[in-house]
């Protein structure tokens, strides 16, 4: 458990991570990987119950997590690793060849934290639902989470999970939405908007509540609401609304620094905004 | 040629059922998820004993393909149960993403696979659902041949830790393997011994492959007959002992020629003992709609058509 101020130490560490990771290899996915930094760090640091030194794939009686948008793995993989769960050296890794760092995540080179391979968009709801309905048979307290882009609710595969949700009364599960407005080719609004998407959740059955993602007052005063509603026959969903790029000036509130990644002057530029408090990697 | 005894006919998706329910009785980690086809599936007599361990899904077979590989983590063994059209081609990156680059212990069950669907037509008899699964690292691919062979498959795999594609069909067909049989996944099953050509079979064609090796053998001709029920991991070693023997070999299936067993058991001979081969499958096109025998008869998938290719295959040898 952490106060503010040392969550936020940790975020400037792992924005740093990110960008560091990104511009070593020359790929990846930055914007979005910053955006979701304070809710990552508040997750993992705050309101989960884990145990990085005992991972095991079960992870019975810990709470888990599945990122469903895996190209954000840079914000994950710097988040696991400065929790515990495994080297920070190993973050240089980061997308090159014989490294358990693959580009989306992946459990094929057993990366402890990670259950099951995302990259693909559309799929984390599922399987986070059938993890949290084999936690209720297991009579097992721990708490599901996840984390999708907003792009992501243009995939099908959601709003089957959503109904499913719904029906089968899965309310040991909280979802969050990366509610940056943007996706690849541009805005959402331009691309496939979503209309009002806290009604279609609710329309679909669900508890639905909103944050702001780059506080980490309002993240945990929205998880620990959420939490209160769980139990209760609803599946629960935060609309998180952040920026993309969050925390460097140059790659917020644009949907350019989706999956570029940044020269050595920008490099400079960004490392410049984020103050080294963990230690580099 | 071996005879077998045939008292009764029976569908292999009813073997299914039965190795399920058996299953909910003796495995308390095995859960069963259905999209809508409980019925057809012959998985309701696990649902009525089981209620807490059966997941309705409704018509969403992505989202089915994804709870099920969440399922495991936890330790639980899910059966999922579709249409192989819907248990496939509908879901191949779920399956490829979620269950097997991820590893995980699922089981995919797949009935009314091939054209023995029948009346439906091609919408729904998949034809290429071998293919695509045996592509995939990780997956193991099992086609049984009667009703006590898929029964016995179904309990077997429950045992086995990784992904599995299970498939099975809707006709009923000769019951002659034995009830009370061991199941071991990749390990061929050799039917009767013959000296001049290897007939590998998987499926509904094994019992084909045997009315075959019968009209054979009233020619003279002596067949070797091999029941591939698991076909991947395939057993090169029992293949390549039977065609160095025979010096030819013939394949049989309900499926495209193109990526099912002909296609590995050509690789494999290719490979280990250059060889005549002959295919009897679906060559490169879809089904239609009609009564499951006149279709394997109009689509060569029959017994008729396994001794020609035979006679052609022994006909090519040195």
């Amino acid at each position: 458990m952490k106060n503010t101020q040392e969550l936020q130490e940790v975020a400037s560490q792992v924005r740093r991570d990110i960008v560091r990771m990104v511009h070593k290899v020359q790929s990846g996915h930055p914007g979005g990987s910053l955006g979701c930094t304070d809710f990552l760090v508040s997750l993992y640091f705050e309101h989960m119950n884990l145990d990085p030194k005992n991972w095991n794939m079960d992870g019975k009686n810990e709470d888990l997590f599945f990122l469903s948008n895996g190209h954000i793995s840079p914000v994950w993989y710097s988040v696991l690793s400065r929790r515990g769960y495994f080297p920070v050296s190993e973050l240089g890794t980061f997308r090159h060849i014989d490294s358990r760092l693959q580009g989306h995540p992946a459990t094929e080179e057993g990366l402890e934290g990670i259950r099951v391979a995302s990259g693909s968009l559309g799929q984390g709801l599922s399987v986070a639902l059938g993890a949290a309905q084999t936690k209720k048979l297991n009579k097992d307290e721990g708490i599901v989470y996840t984390l999708h882009g907003d792009g992501e609710m243009q995939e099908g595969q959601i709003w089957e999970a959503a109904m499913y949700a719904a029906h089968h009364k899965v309310d040991n599960l909280i979802a969050t939405i990366d509610y940056n407005g943007q996706q690849i080719d541009g805005s959402l609004e331009d691309v496939m908007s979503l209309g009002n998407l806290g009604d279609k959740w609710r329309a679909f059955g669900w508890e639905v509540m909103e944050m702001k993602g780059h506080d980490f007052d309002s993240i945990r005063e929205t998880v620990n609401a959420a939490k209160a509603k769980l139990g209760h026959g609803k599946p629960v969903l935060i609309l998180m609304h952040t920026d993309m790029g969050h925390g460097v000036d140059f790659m917020a509130g644009t949907h350019k620094w989706h999956g570029i990644a940044p020269n050595d002057e920008q490099l400079d530029l960004a490392l410049a905004q984020l103050p080294e408090t963990l230690g580099d990697y | 040629m071996k005879k077998f005894n045939i008292t009764e006919k029976k569908d292999t998706r009813s073997g299914f059922g039965a190795g399920l329910a058996a299953l909910g009785e003796t495995n308390p980690n095995v859960v069963a998820l259905c999209a809508d086809l409980t019925g057809s599936l012959k998985m309701n007599a696990f649902k009525d004993a089981h209620p807490d361990r059966f997941f309705q899904v409704g018509i969403a077979e992505a989202n089915m393909m994804g709870l099920a590989a969440g399922m495991t983590i936890g330790g639980k063994i899910p059966f999922t149960g579709t249409f192989a059209n819907f248990s496939t081609g509908r879901v191949y990156d779920q399956i490829r993403q979620s269950i097997a680059y991820s590893g995980k212990n699922v089981k995919i069950c797949a009935s009314h696979a091939g054209l023995t669907l029948g009346e439906d037509g091609a919408t729904h008899q998949i034809l290429e659902d071998i293919g695509m699964m045996q592509m995939l690292p990780h997956m193991t691919v099992i086609n049984p041949c009667d009703y006590n062979q898929t029964k016995a498959a179904t309990m077997a795999i429950a045992d086995f830790e990784g992904p599995v594609y299970l498939r099975f069909g809707r006709p009923s067909v000769p019951v002659f393997t034995d009830a009370d049989q061991k199941f071991e996944i990749g390990k061929a099953w050799l039917i009767d011994e013959g000296t001049d050509v290897s007939i590998i079979a998987t499926g509904h064609l094994v019992w084909e492959a045997i009315e075959a090796a019968h009209a054979l053998e009233a020619k003279g001709i002596s067949a070797e007959v091999i029941n591939i029920h698991t076909i991947k991991p395939l057993d090169v070693d029992a293949i390549v002992k039977s065609v160095k023997k025979t010096g030819c070999v013939v394949t049989a299936e309900e499926h495209q020629i193109i990526g099912g067993l002909g296609s590995v058991v050509a690789q494999c001979v290719s490979q280990h003992c250059p060889s005549p081969i002959e295919f009897v499958g679906v060559n490169d096109s879809f089904g239609e709609s009609g009564k499951p025998a006149d279709l394997m008869k109009k689509y060569g998938l029959d017994a008729e058509n396994i001794v020609l290719a035979a006679e052609r295959a022994i006909g090519k040898k040195a």
